[in-house]
C-alpha cells in the first residue's frame, strides 16, 4: 500500500499555499495531519497530483479569543484540544470529544480543520462543531469568507469549499458556566469511528440549543430542529419523538441503525435536561 | 526526489527521498532502522509508532517529507532514555511481550503514557493503549508494566527523564 507519486510542496505562508492550490487547478490537495488522507492515498481511494503540506503555517496553529468568540486555527491538533491548550471555554466538551478521537499517536498529527474538510460522516468534529454553533473561516482566490457549519457540511466526504479555497480556522462561541452539553457515541472499541454520534448543547444564557446527530447511515451531521424546540421549551422528549425525527431525516434506517441512533440521542438529551 | 534533513536518534541525517515515502519506509529502507515495525500500514495497529519531536506518531501514515527539520526517535534510540529503561525492566518482569512485533510501538506509546499520567489508573491506561494491537500477551502484562512505571515515578514527583524531546506532562 503505497501512494502514487505526487509533487510535494511545503509553503511558508498562507498566500503561498493559496497560490499553490490555484496552480494545481483542482488536482492539488491540502495536507494537514494526513491521518485520513495518507491512508486513502495509499489505498488509492483518493488521488492528488500535488500535496500542499500546511505544517509550516504557524498562523493556522493558533487559538485566540476575540469579540466573545474563539478562533481555533485549522491545523490545531486533536491532542492540543484534548490537553486544553489555549484554555477550556466549553465546560470540558472539546477536551471530551478530542480524547476519544482515534488514538493519541493519531491525535498528535490529526487536525480539527483536516477532519472538517475531509468530512468523514463518522468523524467527531463536524458533529461537535455544528452542536456548538461554529462558523468556518475560509480563504481563497477571491479573499476570505465565513460559512456556518450547516452550510459548510454538504454530504458524505463533501464540504462547501470551492476550488482554490482552504479552511483557515473555525470560530465558535464560548459556553456560559450554566451551559450543559452531552456527547454520545456508539463504537465497537476505544478509538474506532462511531457508528452513531449525538451531540446536544443547551446554553440558557446565550439561548443556544442544538441537537445534532451524525454518522453512517445518517450521513454527515444535521440538526434536529423539532427536538431542539422541545429542549428550549423544557418539555420532556419522548423516545417516539426521537424516532420520528430520525425517520423523517432518513426513512431507510433498519432496526439496528434506528436503535443505536435513537439511543445516542436519548442519552444525550436526558443528560443535558437532567 | 527532494533533499530531506532531519535528526534521527540524535544524529543529523540528510538524504534524497521521494515525497510519497512514509516515515516508516524511510527509517527502514533508507536508514536500515528495522526496529520500526509495519503491521497494518494504515494507522490502526500501532506497531510503527515512533516519537516525532518527543510525541508518538504513526510512522506509516506520516510522510518522511513532512518531517523536515524534526527530531525522530525510534526504538533503536531509546538506549539512554531513563523512562524507557524502566519500561524495559517492567516489561520483562510483567511478561509484557512475547513475539516482540508490537513492542517498539508499545514502548513509544507507553513512554508517552508514563509522561502524561501521574496515577496508575488502569482504565485510563487501557484507553491509551487501545491503538496498539498485541496478538500474544492479552495486554494484561503490558497494562501492569505501564502501571508499575507510573506508580514508581509518582513518589518522586515525575522528575524529568530521558532525552527524547520536550516532556509532555499532564496539565
Amino acid at each position: 500500500m503505497k501512494a502514487p507519486a505526487f509533487t510535494f510542496l511545503r509553503p511558508a505562508s498562507l498566500d503561498e499555499a493559496l497560490a499553490a492550490l490555484a496552480a494545481g487547478e483542482g488536482e492539488a490537495r491540502i495536507l494537514a495531519g494526513g491521518q485520513s488522507l495518507l491512508p486513502m492515498l495509499n489505498l488509492r481511494m483518493a488521488a492528488a497530483e500535488t500535496l500542499i503540506d500546511i505544517g509550516g503555517l504557524t498562523e493556522l496553529g493558533e487559538i485566540a479569543e476575540a469579540d466573545g468568540r474563539v478562533r481555533i486555527g485549522a491545523r490545531v491538533t486533536h491532542a492540543a484540544l484534548e490537553d486544553g491548550v489555549g484554555g477550556d471555554r466549553w465546560n470540558g466538551m472539546l477536551v471530551f470529544v478530542a480524547r476519544d478521537i482515534a488514538y493519541r499517536a493519531v491525535r498528535n498529527r490529526g487536525t480539527i480543520g483536516g477532519s472538517l474538510c475531509h468530512a468523514d460522516p463518522a468523524a467527531d468534529w463536524p458533529v461537535a462543531m455544528m452542536a456548538l454553533g461554529a462558523t468556518m473561516q475560509i480563504a481563497g482566490p477571491d479573499g476570505r469568507r465565513e460559512l456556518d457549519s450547516e452550510a459548510f457540511s454538504l454530504d458524505v466526504f463533501s464540504c462547501a469549499l470551492e476550488e482554490g479555497e482552504m479552511l483557515t480556522a473555525v470560530s465558535l462561541p464560548r459556553l456560559s458556566p450554566a451551559a450543559r452539553w452531552s456527547y454520545r457515541k456508539m463504537r465497537k472499541k476505544a478509538g474506532a469511528f462511531g457508528e452513531a454520534i449525538a451531540a446536544v448543547v443547551h446554553d440558557p444564557e446565550s439561548g443556544l440549543v442544538r441537537v445534532v446527530a451524525g454518522s453512517s447511515p445518517l450521513g454527515g451531521p444535521a440538526r434536529h430542529a423539532d427536538l431542539e424546540a422541545s429542549i428550549a421549551a423544557g418539555a420532556p422528549v419522548e423516545d417516539a419523538a426521537i424516532r420520528r425525527s430520525l425517520a423523517a431525516r432518513e426513512p431507510d434506517l433498519d432496526r439496528y441503525e434506528m436503535q443505536i441512533h435513537a439511543t445516542c440521542l436519548r442519552r444525550a438529551i436526558t443528560e443535558v435536561m437532567r | 526526489m527532494t533533499r530531506l534533513s532531519l535528526t534521527v536518534n540524535g544524529e543529523a541525517v540528510s538524504v534524497d527521498t521521494e515525497p510519497r515515502v512514509s516515515l516508516a519506509d524511510f527509517l527502514r529502507d533508507r536508514l536500515a532502522l528495522k526496529g520500526t515495525h509495519l503491521g497494518c500500514e494504515h494507522g490502526a495497529c500501532g506497531a510503527c509508532t515512533v516519537l516525532l519531536d518527543g510525541v508518538p506518531v504513526r510512522s506509516c501514515i506520516t510522510l518522511a517529507a513532512s518531517c523536515e527539520g524534526a527530531a525522530v526517535t525510534t526504538v533503536e534510540g531509546f538506549e539512554d532514555d531513563a523512562v524507557v529503561a524502566r519500561l524495559r525492566a517492567a516489561f520483562t518482569e510483567e511478561h509484557a511481550l512475547q513475539c516482540g512485533y508490537c513492542t517498539p510501538g508499545m514502548l513509544a506509546t507507553a513512554r508517552d503514557i508514563v509522561m502524561r499520567h501521574t496515577t496508575p489508573d488502569i482504565a485510563a491506561i487501557r484507553h491509551e493503549l487501545a491503538g496498539c494491537i498485541c496478538r500474544c500477551t492479552g495486554y494484561r502484562g503490558i497494562v501492569r508494566a505501564v502501571a508499575r512505571v507510573i506508580a514508581e515515578r509518582a513518589p518522586v514527583g515525575a522528575a524529568p527523564d530521558g532525552d527524547c524531546g520536550p516532556d509532555a506532562e499532564s496539565p
